[in-house]
Protein backbone atom coordinates (compact mmCIF):
# COMPACT_ATOMS: atom_id res chain seq x y z
CA UNK A 1 0.00 0.00 0.00
CA UNK A 2 1.27 3.48 -0.73
CA UNK A 3 2.03 5.95 2.03
CA UNK A 4 -0.93 8.35 1.57
CA UNK A 5 -3.34 5.43 2.01
CA UNK A 6 -1.41 3.96 4.94
CA UNK A 7 -1.56 7.34 6.66
CA UNK A 8 -5.34 6.89 6.76
CA UNK A 9 -4.94 3.81 8.96
CA UNK A 10 -3.47 5.91 11.76
CA UNK A 11 -6.16 7.22 14.16
CA UNK A 12 -5.43 10.94 13.65
CA UNK A 13 -4.63 10.51 10.01
CA UNK A 14 -7.87 8.61 9.53
CA UNK A 15 -10.16 11.22 11.10
CA UNK A 16 -8.33 14.06 9.39
CA UNK A 17 -8.32 12.20 6.10
CA UNK A 18 -12.07 11.53 6.32
CA UNK A 19 -12.77 15.23 6.82
CA UNK A 20 -10.58 16.12 3.85
CA UNK A 21 -12.29 13.52 1.66
CA UNK A 22 -15.67 14.89 2.80
CA UNK A 23 -14.69 18.44 1.88
CA UNK A 24 -13.28 17.36 -1.48
CA UNK A 25 -16.40 15.32 -2.31
CA UNK A 26 -18.60 18.25 -1.27
CA UNK A 27 -16.58 20.59 -3.46
CA UNK A 28 -16.62 18.28 -6.48
CA UNK A 29 -20.28 17.27 -6.34
CA UNK A 30 -21.78 20.48 -4.89
CA UNK A 31 -24.12 20.79 -7.88
CA UNK A 32 -25.65 17.36 -7.20
CA UNK A 33 -25.60 17.44 -3.42
CA UNK A 34 -27.62 20.57 -2.92
CA UNK A 35 -30.94 21.71 -4.44
CA UNK A 36 -30.00 25.40 -4.15
CA UNK A 37 -27.90 27.60 -6.39
CA UNK A 38 -25.06 29.55 -4.81
CA UNK A 39 -25.84 32.83 -6.54
CA UNK A 40 -29.67 33.21 -6.75
CA UNK A 41 -30.78 35.82 -4.24
CA UNK A 42 -33.96 35.27 -2.23
CA UNK A 43 -34.24 38.41 -0.14
CA UNK A 44 -37.39 37.51 1.89
CA UNK A 45 -35.49 34.45 3.06
CA UNK A 46 -32.49 36.40 4.45
CA UNK A 47 -30.97 35.85 7.93
CA UNK A 48 -32.68 32.47 8.51
CA UNK A 49 -31.06 30.47 11.31
CA UNK A 50 -30.37 26.75 10.84
CA UNK A 51 -33.50 24.80 9.90
CA UNK A 52 -34.54 21.62 8.08
CA UNK A 53 -34.63 23.52 4.75
CA UNK A 54 -31.38 25.42 5.31
CA UNK A 55 -29.11 23.22 7.49
CA UNK A 56 -26.70 26.04 8.23
CA UNK A 57 -29.13 28.93 7.75
CA UNK A 58 -29.07 31.64 5.07
CA UNK A 59 -27.00 34.77 4.50
CA UNK A 60 -27.92 38.42 4.00
CA UNK A 61 -29.24 37.72 0.49
CA UNK A 62 -31.23 34.66 1.57
CA UNK A 63 -28.81 32.19 -0.07
CA UNK A 64 -28.32 28.76 1.51
CA UNK A 65 -25.12 28.89 3.57
CA UNK A 66 -24.26 25.20 3.24
CA UNK A 67 -24.53 25.46 -0.55
CA UNK A 68 -22.22 28.44 -0.55
CA UNK A 69 -19.80 26.65 1.80
CA UNK A 70 -19.63 23.71 -0.61
CA UNK A 71 -19.01 25.94 -3.62
CA UNK A 72 -16.61 27.96 -1.47
CA UNK A 73 -14.62 24.79 -0.78
CA UNK A 74 -14.17 24.53 -4.55
CA UNK A 75 -12.53 27.94 -4.68
CA UNK A 76 -10.47 27.55 -1.51
CA UNK A 77 -9.16 24.07 -2.21
CA UNK A 78 -8.50 24.49 -5.91
CA UNK A 79 -6.79 27.86 -5.52
CA UNK A 80 -4.54 26.71 -2.63
CA UNK A 81 -3.74 23.32 -4.13
CA UNK A 82 -2.95 24.75 -7.55
CA UNK A 83 -0.89 27.55 -6.06
CA UNK A 84 1.14 25.14 -3.92
CA UNK A 85 1.64 22.77 -6.88
CA UNK A 86 3.00 25.61 -8.98
CA UNK A 87 5.13 26.70 -6.06
CA UNK A 88 6.55 23.19 -5.47
CA UNK A 89 7.26 22.66 -9.15
CA UNK A 90 9.03 25.99 -9.63
CA UNK A 91 10.73 25.71 -6.24
CA UNK A 92 12.15 22.29 -7.04
CA UNK A 93 13.40 23.38 -10.45
CA UNK A 94 15.00 26.53 -9.02
CA UNK A 95 16.45 24.79 -5.95
CA UNK A 96 17.79 21.86 -7.95
CA UNK A 97 19.31 24.14 -10.58
CA UNK A 98 20.93 26.30 -7.90
CA UNK A 99 22.39 23.33 -6.06
CA UNK A 100 23.43 21.48 -9.23
CA UNK A 101 25.05 24.27 -11.21
CA UNK A 102 26.27 26.33 -8.23
CA UNK A 103 28.29 29.46 -8.99
CA UNK A 104 26.55 32.70 -9.89
CA UNK A 105 23.18 31.00 -10.52
CA UNK A 106 23.22 29.63 -6.97
CA UNK A 107 24.16 33.02 -5.54
CA UNK A 108 21.40 34.85 -7.41
CA UNK A 109 18.71 32.30 -6.54
CA UNK A 110 19.76 32.12 -2.89
CA UNK A 111 19.91 35.86 -2.58
CA UNK A 112 16.51 36.46 -4.16
CA UNK A 113 14.92 33.72 -2.12
CA UNK A 114 16.42 35.00 1.13
CA UNK A 115 15.18 38.45 0.26
CA UNK A 116 11.58 37.31 -0.28
CA UNK A 117 11.81 35.30 2.92
CA UNK A 118 12.48 38.38 4.97
CA UNK A 119 8.88 39.53 4.32
CA UNK A 120 5.84 37.79 5.78
CA UNK A 121 4.01 35.70 3.17
CA UNK A 122 0.82 37.77 3.55
CA UNK A 123 2.71 40.93 2.68
CA UNK A 124 4.22 39.44 -0.47
CA UNK A 125 0.83 38.06 -1.46
CA UNK A 126 -0.88 41.43 -0.86
CA UNK A 127 1.70 43.30 -2.92
CA UNK A 128 1.38 40.82 -5.77
CA UNK A 129 -2.43 40.86 -5.77
CA UNK A 130 -2.29 44.64 -5.76
CA UNK A 131 -0.11 44.48 -8.88
CA UNK A 132 -1.94 41.68 -10.71
CA UNK A 133 -5.43 42.70 -9.62
CA UNK A 134 -7.98 40.82 -7.52
CA UNK A 135 -9.49 37.50 -8.62
CA UNK A 136 -8.66 33.81 -8.37
CA UNK A 137 -5.77 33.89 -10.87
CA UNK A 138 -4.09 36.74 -9.05
CA UNK A 139 -4.49 35.03 -5.69
CA UNK A 140 -3.13 31.78 -7.10
CA UNK A 141 0.00 33.45 -8.44
CA UNK A 142 0.43 35.46 -5.26
CA UNK A 143 0.27 32.36 -3.04
CA UNK A 144 2.60 30.43 -5.36
CA UNK A 145 5.23 33.15 -5.18
CA UNK A 146 4.79 33.64 -1.44
CA UNK A 147 5.70 29.98 -0.78
CA UNK A 148 8.32 29.67 -3.52
CA UNK A 149 11.19 30.52 -1.18
CA UNK A 150 10.39 27.67 1.18
CA UNK A 151 10.48 24.95 -1.49
CA UNK A 152 13.48 26.40 -3.27
CA UNK A 153 15.52 26.44 -0.08
CA UNK A 154 14.40 22.99 0.98
CA UNK A 155 15.19 21.41 -2.40
CA UNK A 156 18.51 23.19 -2.64
CA UNK A 157 19.56 22.05 0.85
CA UNK A 158 18.52 18.46 0.12
CA UNK A 159 20.39 18.31 -3.15
CA UNK A 160 23.50 19.91 -1.70
CA UNK A 161 23.68 17.17 0.95
CA UNK A 162 22.88 14.39 -1.51
CA UNK A 163 25.47 15.55 -4.05
CA UNK A 164 28.29 14.41 -1.80
CA UNK A 165 26.86 10.96 -1.15
CA UNK A 166 28.82 7.91 -2.25
CA UNK A 167 25.95 6.61 -4.37
CA UNK A 168 26.19 9.66 -6.58
CA UNK A 169 29.92 9.03 -7.04
CA UNK A 170 29.11 5.37 -7.68
CA UNK A 171 26.49 6.25 -10.30
CA UNK A 172 28.92 8.57 -12.02
CA UNK A 173 31.73 6.03 -12.01
CA UNK A 174 29.36 3.57 -13.68
CA UNK A 175 28.73 5.95 -16.54
CA UNK A 176 25.60 7.83 -15.46
CA UNK A 177 25.17 11.28 -17.01
CA UNK A 178 24.04 14.53 -15.40
CA UNK A 179 20.38 14.09 -16.32
CA UNK A 180 20.26 10.54 -15.00
CA UNK A 181 21.84 11.54 -11.69
CA UNK A 182 19.60 14.58 -11.29
CA UNK A 183 16.29 12.95 -12.21
CA UNK A 184 16.83 9.38 -11.06
CA UNK A 185 18.87 9.90 -7.90
CA UNK A 186 18.86 13.46 -6.59
CA UNK A 187 15.26 14.54 -7.11
CA UNK A 188 13.61 11.29 -5.92
CA UNK A 189 15.71 11.44 -2.76
CA UNK A 190 14.76 15.06 -2.20
CA UNK A 191 11.09 14.50 -2.97
CA UNK A 192 9.69 13.08 0.29
CA UNK A 193 10.57 16.04 2.55
CA UNK A 194 9.41 18.51 -0.12
CA UNK A 195 6.06 16.75 -0.52
CA UNK A 196 5.43 16.68 3.22
CA UNK A 197 6.34 20.33 3.46
CA UNK A 198 4.01 21.03 0.51
CA UNK A 199 1.19 19.21 2.29
CA UNK A 200 1.64 21.36 5.39
CA UNK A 201 2.00 24.52 3.29
CA UNK A 202 -1.36 23.77 1.64
CA UNK A 203 -2.94 24.32 5.07
CA UNK A 204 -1.24 27.69 5.37
CA UNK A 205 -2.22 28.50 1.80
CA UNK A 206 -5.90 27.94 2.62
CA UNK A 207 -5.60 30.46 5.43
CA UNK A 208 -3.77 32.87 3.14
CA UNK A 209 -6.44 32.42 0.47
CA UNK A 210 -9.17 33.06 3.07
CA UNK A 211 -7.32 36.13 4.30
CA UNK A 212 -7.03 37.58 0.81
CA UNK A 213 -10.70 36.68 0.27
CA UNK A 214 -11.59 38.45 3.52
CA UNK A 215 -9.91 41.58 2.17
CA UNK A 216 -12.06 41.22 -0.94
CA UNK A 217 -9.07 40.36 -3.15
CA UNK A 218 -10.00 36.76 -3.91
CA UNK A 219 -12.88 35.30 -5.90
CA UNK A 220 -15.25 38.13 -6.79
CA UNK A 221 -18.97 37.97 -5.84
CA UNK A 222 -21.20 36.19 -6.44
CA UNK A 223 -18.66 33.31 -6.61
CA UNK A 224 -18.28 32.22 -2.98
CA UNK A 225 -14.99 31.70 -1.18
CA UNK A 226 -14.61 30.98 2.50
CA UNK A 227 -12.71 34.21 3.12
CA UNK A 228 -15.25 36.26 1.19
CA UNK A 229 -18.14 34.70 3.11
CA UNK A 230 -16.48 35.54 6.42
CA UNK A 231 -15.95 39.06 5.19
CA UNK A 232 -19.68 39.44 4.49
CA UNK A 233 -20.50 37.81 7.84
CA UNK A 234 -18.26 40.17 9.82
CA UNK A 235 -20.85 42.92 9.43
CA UNK A 236 -23.55 40.57 10.78
CA UNK A 237 -21.75 39.09 13.80
CA UNK A 238 -24.57 40.06 16.16
CA UNK A 239 -27.48 39.81 13.76
CA UNK A 240 -26.67 36.47 12.10
CA UNK A 241 -23.50 35.04 13.68
CA UNK A 242 -23.74 31.79 11.67
CA UNK A 243 -22.80 33.62 8.48
CA UNK A 244 -19.25 34.16 9.79
CA UNK A 245 -18.99 31.17 12.16
CA UNK A 246 -19.52 28.33 9.66
CA UNK A 247 -17.01 29.43 7.01
CA UNK A 248 -14.58 30.14 9.86
CA UNK A 249 -15.08 26.65 11.23
CA UNK A 250 -14.65 25.18 7.76
CA UNK A 251 -11.29 26.95 7.36
CA UNK A 252 -10.13 25.99 10.86
CA UNK A 253 -11.13 22.35 10.72
CA UNK A 254 -9.74 21.88 7.21
CA UNK A 255 -6.39 23.39 8.15
CA UNK A 256 -6.13 21.30 11.32
CA UNK A 257 -7.08 18.21 9.31
CA UNK A 258 -4.38 18.90 6.72
CA UNK A 259 -1.80 19.27 9.46
CA UNK A 260 -2.85 16.08 11.27
CA UNK A 261 -2.92 14.15 8.00
CA UNK A 262 0.48 15.63 7.12
CA UNK A 263 1.89 14.36 10.43
CA UNK A 264 0.54 10.88 9.74
CA UNK A 265 2.04 11.03 6.26
CA UNK A 266 5.46 12.02 7.62
CA UNK A 267 5.39 9.03 9.94
CA UNK A 268 4.42 6.73 7.09
CA UNK A 269 7.05 8.08 4.70
CA UNK A 270 9.80 7.39 7.21
CA UNK A 271 10.51 3.86 6.07
CA UNK A 272 12.74 2.98 8.99
CA UNK A 273 10.21 4.17 11.57
CA UNK A 274 7.54 2.09 9.84
CA UNK A 275 9.65 -1.04 9.94
CA UNK A 276 10.16 -0.57 13.66
CA UNK A 277 6.41 -0.26 14.15
CA UNK A 278 5.64 -3.30 12.02
CA UNK A 279 8.31 -5.43 13.69
CA UNK B 1 51.17 -9.30 -21.61
CA UNK B 2 49.90 -5.99 -22.97
CA UNK B 3 48.60 -3.60 -20.41
CA UNK B 4 44.87 -2.81 -20.38
CA UNK B 5 45.30 0.21 -18.17
CA UNK B 6 48.57 2.05 -18.43
CA UNK B 7 49.54 5.12 -16.43
CA UNK B 8 52.76 6.77 -17.58
CA UNK B 9 54.33 9.18 -15.07
CA UNK B 10 50.97 10.73 -14.20
CA UNK B 11 50.94 13.86 -12.06
CA UNK B 12 47.70 15.21 -10.67
CA UNK B 13 46.86 18.54 -9.08
CA UNK B 14 43.75 19.84 -7.42
CA UNK B 15 43.83 23.59 -7.65
CA UNK B 16 47.46 24.54 -7.04
CA UNK B 17 48.21 21.57 -4.80
CA UNK B 18 50.22 18.81 -6.50
CA UNK B 19 48.95 15.51 -5.14
CA UNK B 20 50.35 12.81 -7.40
CA UNK B 21 53.86 13.03 -8.78
CA UNK B 22 54.91 10.86 -11.69
CA UNK B 23 52.93 7.70 -10.98
CA UNK B 24 53.51 4.90 -13.50
CA UNK B 25 51.68 1.62 -13.28
CA UNK B 26 49.81 -0.81 -15.45
CA UNK B 27 47.31 -3.65 -15.18
CA UNK B 28 46.83 -6.43 -17.74
CA UNK B 29 43.86 -8.73 -18.31
CA UNK B 30 43.71 -11.61 -15.87
CA UNK B 31 45.96 -9.73 -13.50
CA UNK B 32 45.37 -8.32 -10.04
CA UNK B 33 47.30 -5.23 -9.11
CA UNK B 34 47.29 -4.23 -5.48
CA UNK B 35 47.57 -0.49 -4.91
CA UNK B 36 48.75 0.03 -1.36
CA UNK B 37 49.50 2.95 0.87
CA UNK B 38 48.27 4.74 3.96
CA UNK B 39 45.30 7.09 3.89
CA UNK B 40 46.23 10.20 1.98
CA UNK B 41 48.92 8.56 -0.13
CA UNK B 42 46.93 9.07 -3.34
CA UNK B 43 45.38 5.66 -3.96
CA UNK B 44 41.82 6.82 -4.60
CA UNK B 45 43.07 9.76 -6.62
CA UNK B 46 44.98 7.35 -8.87
CA UNK B 47 41.71 5.45 -9.40
CA UNK B 48 39.86 8.67 -10.23
CA UNK B 49 42.60 9.59 -12.71
CA UNK B 50 42.28 6.17 -14.32
CA UNK B 51 38.56 6.73 -14.88
CA UNK B 52 38.88 10.34 -15.96
CA UNK B 53 36.73 11.46 -13.02
CA UNK B 54 39.20 14.02 -11.68
CA UNK B 55 37.30 17.10 -12.94
CA UNK B 56 34.53 16.18 -10.47
CA UNK B 57 36.85 17.14 -7.64
CA UNK B 58 38.35 20.04 -9.53
CA UNK B 59 41.46 17.99 -10.25
CA UNK B 60 43.40 17.53 -13.48
CA UNK B 61 46.23 15.50 -14.91
CA UNK B 62 49.11 17.94 -15.25
CA UNK B 63 51.63 15.53 -16.73
CA UNK B 64 51.90 12.06 -18.19
CA UNK B 65 49.23 9.99 -19.85
CA UNK B 66 46.47 7.59 -18.86
CA UNK B 67 45.86 4.97 -21.53
CA UNK B 68 43.02 2.51 -21.48
CA UNK B 69 43.28 -0.28 -24.03
CA UNK B 70 45.73 1.82 -26.00
CA UNK B 71 43.54 4.95 -26.12
CA UNK B 72 44.62 8.15 -24.45
CA UNK B 73 41.91 9.14 -21.95
CA UNK B 74 42.89 12.81 -22.15
CA UNK B 75 42.24 12.84 -25.90
CA UNK B 76 38.69 11.52 -25.48
CA UNK B 77 35.61 13.66 -25.08
CA UNK B 78 33.69 13.45 -21.81
CA UNK B 79 30.92 11.55 -23.63
CA UNK B 80 33.42 8.93 -24.79
CA UNK B 81 34.85 8.59 -21.31
CA UNK B 82 31.35 8.22 -19.91
CA UNK B 83 30.78 5.30 -22.28
CA UNK B 84 33.91 3.63 -20.90
CA UNK B 85 32.78 3.99 -17.31
CA UNK B 86 30.53 1.16 -16.30
CA UNK B 87 30.84 -0.50 -19.72
CA UNK B 88 34.57 -1.21 -19.84
CA UNK B 89 35.73 0.01 -16.45
CA UNK B 90 33.71 -1.12 -13.44
CA UNK B 91 34.14 0.74 -10.18
CA UNK B 92 33.51 -0.62 -6.70
CA UNK B 93 33.23 2.25 -4.26
CA UNK B 94 34.81 2.61 -0.88
CA UNK B 95 31.82 2.58 1.42
CA UNK B 96 29.10 0.04 0.65
CA UNK B 97 26.83 1.46 3.34
CA UNK B 98 26.22 4.65 1.37
CA UNK B 99 27.00 3.46 -2.16
CA UNK B 100 23.39 2.52 -2.94
CA UNK B 101 20.55 4.96 -3.54
CA UNK B 102 18.25 4.63 -0.50
CA UNK B 103 15.04 5.27 -2.46
CA UNK B 104 15.51 2.71 -5.23
CA UNK B 105 15.05 -1.02 -4.97
CA UNK B 106 18.24 -3.08 -5.27
CA UNK B 107 17.19 -4.72 -8.53
CA UNK B 108 16.50 -1.44 -10.33
CA UNK B 109 19.89 -0.08 -9.37
CA UNK B 110 21.68 -3.06 -10.86
CA UNK B 111 19.33 -3.30 -13.87
CA UNK B 112 19.99 0.24 -14.97
CA UNK B 113 23.68 -0.45 -15.58
CA UNK B 114 23.10 -3.26 -18.08
CA UNK B 115 20.20 -1.39 -19.63
CA UNK B 116 22.40 1.63 -20.19
CA UNK B 117 25.55 -0.13 -21.31
CA UNK B 118 24.40 -3.37 -22.91
CA UNK B 119 21.11 -2.00 -24.25
CA UNK B 120 19.09 -4.77 -22.62
CA UNK B 121 15.33 -4.37 -22.13
CA UNK B 122 13.77 -4.46 -18.67
CA UNK B 123 13.21 -8.19 -18.63
CA UNK B 124 16.62 -9.19 -19.94
CA UNK B 125 18.31 -6.73 -17.58
CA UNK B 126 16.50 -8.23 -14.59
CA UNK B 127 17.47 -11.74 -15.65
CA UNK B 128 21.07 -10.63 -15.91
CA UNK B 129 20.84 -8.98 -12.49
CA UNK B 130 19.49 -12.12 -10.85
CA UNK B 131 22.18 -14.12 -12.61
CA UNK B 132 24.90 -11.80 -11.27
CA UNK B 133 23.52 -11.87 -7.75
CA UNK B 134 23.49 -15.65 -7.81
CA UNK B 135 27.07 -15.69 -9.07
CA UNK B 136 28.04 -13.47 -6.15
CA UNK B 137 26.47 -16.07 -3.87
CA UNK B 138 23.57 -13.96 -2.72
CA UNK B 139 20.86 -16.26 -1.39
CA UNK B 140 17.31 -15.69 -2.68
CA UNK B 141 18.44 -13.29 -5.38
CA UNK B 142 14.85 -12.56 -6.49
CA UNK B 143 13.85 -11.42 -3.00
CA UNK B 144 17.00 -9.33 -2.60
CA UNK B 145 16.34 -7.60 -5.93
CA UNK B 146 12.98 -6.43 -4.56
CA UNK B 147 14.51 -5.24 -1.27
CA UNK B 148 15.53 -1.72 -0.29
CA UNK B 149 19.17 -0.94 0.52
CA UNK B 150 18.54 -0.38 4.23
CA UNK B 151 17.23 -3.92 4.58
CA UNK B 152 20.60 -5.46 3.65
CA UNK B 153 23.74 -6.05 5.68
CA UNK B 154 27.06 -4.42 4.84
CA UNK B 155 28.52 -7.52 3.22
CA UNK B 156 25.39 -7.97 1.15
CA UNK B 157 25.46 -4.33 0.04
CA UNK B 158 29.09 -4.65 -0.98
CA UNK B 159 28.18 -7.62 -3.15
CA UNK B 160 25.42 -5.55 -4.76
CA UNK B 161 27.93 -2.79 -5.44
CA UNK B 162 30.21 -5.39 -7.03
CA UNK B 163 27.25 -6.68 -9.07
CA UNK B 164 26.65 -3.12 -10.32
CA UNK B 165 30.31 -2.86 -11.32
CA UNK B 166 30.06 -6.19 -13.15
CA UNK B 167 26.73 -5.52 -14.86
CA UNK B 168 28.28 -3.75 -17.85
CA UNK B 169 30.68 -6.67 -18.45
CA UNK B 170 33.76 -4.52 -17.86
CA UNK B 171 37.31 -5.47 -18.84
CA UNK B 172 38.78 -3.67 -15.87
CA UNK B 173 37.46 -3.44 -12.35
CA UNK B 174 38.77 -0.84 -9.97
CA UNK B 175 37.88 -1.68 -6.39
CA UNK B 176 38.54 1.14 -3.92
CA UNK B 177 39.03 -0.43 -0.50
CA UNK B 178 36.09 -2.78 -1.05
CA UNK B 179 36.44 -4.43 2.33
CA UNK B 180 37.41 -1.59 4.64
CA UNK B 181 33.94 -1.09 6.13
CA UNK B 182 33.21 -4.79 6.57
CA UNK B 183 33.65 -7.51 9.19
CA UNK B 184 36.81 -9.61 8.88
CA UNK B 185 34.81 -12.73 8.02
CA UNK B 186 32.95 -10.94 5.23
CA UNK B 187 36.18 -9.29 4.03
CA UNK B 188 37.68 -12.67 3.20
CA UNK B 189 34.55 -13.64 1.21
CA UNK B 190 34.51 -10.44 -0.81
CA UNK B 191 38.22 -10.68 -1.61
CA UNK B 192 37.72 -14.27 -2.67
CA UNK B 193 34.78 -13.33 -4.91
CA UNK B 194 36.83 -10.60 -6.60
CA UNK B 195 39.80 -12.95 -7.03
CA UNK B 196 37.63 -15.63 -8.63
CA UNK B 197 36.17 -13.11 -11.08
CA UNK B 198 39.61 -12.31 -12.40
CA UNK B 199 40.49 -15.99 -12.80
CA UNK B 200 37.17 -16.99 -14.38
CA UNK B 201 36.40 -14.02 -16.62
CA UNK B 202 39.92 -12.86 -17.33
CA UNK B 203 39.19 -9.26 -16.32
CA UNK B 204 41.84 -6.98 -14.94
CA UNK B 205 41.50 -5.88 -11.33
CA UNK B 206 43.03 -2.91 -9.59
CA UNK B 207 42.54 -3.53 -5.90
CA UNK B 208 43.07 -0.48 -3.73
CA UNK B 209 43.71 -1.37 -0.13
CA UNK B 210 45.85 -0.52 2.84
CA UNK B 211 45.97 -4.11 3.97
CA UNK B 212 49.21 -5.82 2.96
CA UNK B 213 47.72 -9.11 4.16
CA UNK B 214 45.05 -8.91 1.43
CA UNK B 215 47.71 -8.09 -1.16
CA UNK B 216 49.79 -11.12 -0.19
CA UNK B 217 46.68 -13.31 -0.49
CA UNK B 218 45.26 -12.39 -3.88
CA UNK B 219 47.40 -9.96 -5.87
CA UNK B 220 49.85 -10.74 -8.69
CA UNK B 221 51.60 -7.42 -8.56
CA UNK B 222 51.71 -4.66 -6.03
CA UNK B 223 52.33 -0.93 -6.30
CA UNK B 224 53.17 0.91 -3.10
CA UNK B 225 52.31 4.59 -3.00
CA UNK B 226 53.67 7.04 -0.49
CA UNK B 227 52.72 10.71 -0.33
CA UNK B 228 51.74 10.87 -4.00
CA UNK B 229 54.80 9.07 -5.32
CA UNK B 230 55.40 5.48 -6.29
CA UNK B 231 57.71 3.88 -3.72
CA UNK B 232 57.97 0.40 -5.13
CA UNK B 233 56.27 -1.74 -7.74
CA UNK B 234 56.71 -5.37 -8.73
CA UNK B 235 55.51 -8.95 -8.50
CA UNK B 236 54.08 -9.84 -5.10
CA UNK B 237 56.30 -12.79 -4.15
CA UNK B 238 59.74 -11.17 -4.50
CA UNK B 239 58.56 -7.99 -2.82
CA UNK B 240 57.20 -9.82 0.19
CA UNK B 241 60.35 -11.98 0.34
CA UNK B 242 62.65 -8.97 0.24
CA UNK B 243 61.07 -5.52 0.14
CA UNK B 244 63.47 -2.97 -1.30
CA UNK B 245 61.80 0.20 -0.04
CA UNK B 246 61.83 0.75 3.71
CA UNK B 247 58.18 1.86 3.51
CA UNK B 248 57.18 -1.43 1.89
CA UNK B 249 58.98 -3.39 4.56
CA UNK B 250 57.33 -1.25 7.24
CA UNK B 251 53.89 -1.97 5.71
CA UNK B 252 54.66 -5.69 5.62
CA UNK B 253 55.75 -5.40 9.26
CA UNK B 254 52.21 -4.27 10.06
CA UNK B 255 50.66 -7.64 9.11
CA UNK B 256 49.91 -9.57 12.30
CA UNK B 257 51.41 -13.06 12.33
CA UNK B 258 50.75 -16.06 14.47
CA UNK B 259 54.35 -16.67 15.50
CA UNK B 260 54.88 -13.07 16.59
CA UNK B 261 55.98 -12.40 20.14
CA UNK B 262 53.57 -10.21 22.15
CA UNK B 263 54.16 -6.58 21.31
CA UNK B 264 56.14 -7.39 18.17
CA UNK B 265 53.45 -6.03 15.84
CA UNK B 266 54.91 -2.79 14.56
CA UNK B 267 53.26 0.36 13.38
CA UNK B 268 54.96 3.04 11.34
CA UNK B 269 55.86 6.04 13.50
CA UNK B 270 54.69 9.43 12.31
CA UNK B 271 52.05 10.18 9.72
CA UNK B 272 51.76 10.76 5.97
CA UNK B 273 52.81 14.37 5.37
CA UNK B 274 50.20 16.84 4.15
CA UNK B 275 50.24 17.58 0.44
CA UNK B 276 50.66 21.25 1.35
CA UNK B 277 54.00 20.56 3.02
CA UNK B 278 55.76 17.57 1.50
CA UNK B 279 59.32 17.25 2.84
CA UNK B 280 62.20 17.90 0.43
CA UNK B 281 64.17 15.00 -1.01
CA UNK B 282 62.63 11.58 -0.41
CA UNK B 283 59.17 12.18 1.06
CA UNK B 284 59.52 9.21 3.40
CA UNK B 285 62.77 10.36 5.02
CA UNK B 286 61.29 11.81 8.25
CA UNK B 287 59.86 8.38 9.10
CA UNK B 288 62.68 6.27 7.67
CA UNK B 289 65.43 4.59 9.71
CA UNK B 290 67.76 4.38 6.70
CA UNK B 291 67.52 8.11 5.98
CA UNK B 292 70.81 9.84 5.14
CA UNK B 293 71.71 13.39 4.07
CA UNK B 294 71.23 12.30 0.48
CA UNK B 295 67.61 11.34 1.23
CA UNK B 296 66.94 14.69 2.86
CA UNK B 297 68.15 16.63 -0.20
CA UNK B 298 67.69 14.62 -3.35
CA UNK B 299 64.55 13.03 -4.74
CA UNK B 300 65.35 9.36 -5.42
CA UNK B 301 64.93 8.30 -9.05
CA UNK B 302 62.89 5.24 -9.88
CA UNK B 303 65.19 2.42 -10.89
CA UNK B 304 64.61 -1.18 -11.96
CA UNK B 305 64.81 -3.95 -9.42
CA UNK B 306 64.07 -7.53 -10.37
CA UNK B 307 61.06 -7.27 -12.66
CA UNK B 308 59.80 -4.24 -10.80
CA UNK B 309 60.90 -0.74 -9.86
CA UNK B 310 61.87 1.05 -6.69
CA UNK B 311 62.49 4.67 -5.78
CA UNK B 312 64.97 4.64 -2.89
CA UNK B 313 68.55 5.76 -2.29
CA UNK B 314 69.21 2.81 -0.01
CA UNK B 315 67.14 -0.12 -1.31
CA UNK B 316 67.26 -3.45 0.48
CA UNK B 317 69.06 -6.36 -1.23
CA UNK B 318 67.22 -8.86 -3.43
CA UNK B 319 66.43 -12.17 -1.78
Amino acid sequence: MIAPLRALTRPQGGIAGLWLILVIVAALFAAVLTPYAYDIQNLPNAYQPASAQHWLGTDEFGRDLLTRLMYGARTSLSVSATAISISVLCGMVLGAAAAWFGGWLDRIVTMTVDLTWSFPEILIALILVAIIGPGTTGVMIAIAVAYLAQFTRLTRAQIMTLKGETFIEAARSLGAGDAHILFRHLLPNALAPVLVSAMLATGDAIILEATLGFFGLGAQPPVPSWGGMMSAGSALVFKAPWVIIFPGLAVAITVVAINLYGDALIAELDIRARLRRDA
Amino acid sequence: MTALLDLQSVSVSIGKVALLDGISLSVARGQILGLVGESGSGKSLTAMAAMGLLPLFGGRVTQGSVRFDGQDMAAMTEAERRKLRGRRIGFVTQNPMTALDPVQRIGEQVDVVSRLHLGLDRKAARERTLDLLTQLRIPEAAAVAEAWPHQLSGGMKQRIVIAMALAGEPDLIIADEPTTALDVTVQAQIIQILGNLVREKGVALMLITHDMGVVAQVCDRVAVLYAGRLAEEGAVAPIFAAPAHPYTSALIGCIPQEAMAKGALRGIPGAVPSALAFPAGCRFHPRCDRASDLCRKTVPTTGPRGDGRVACHHPGALA
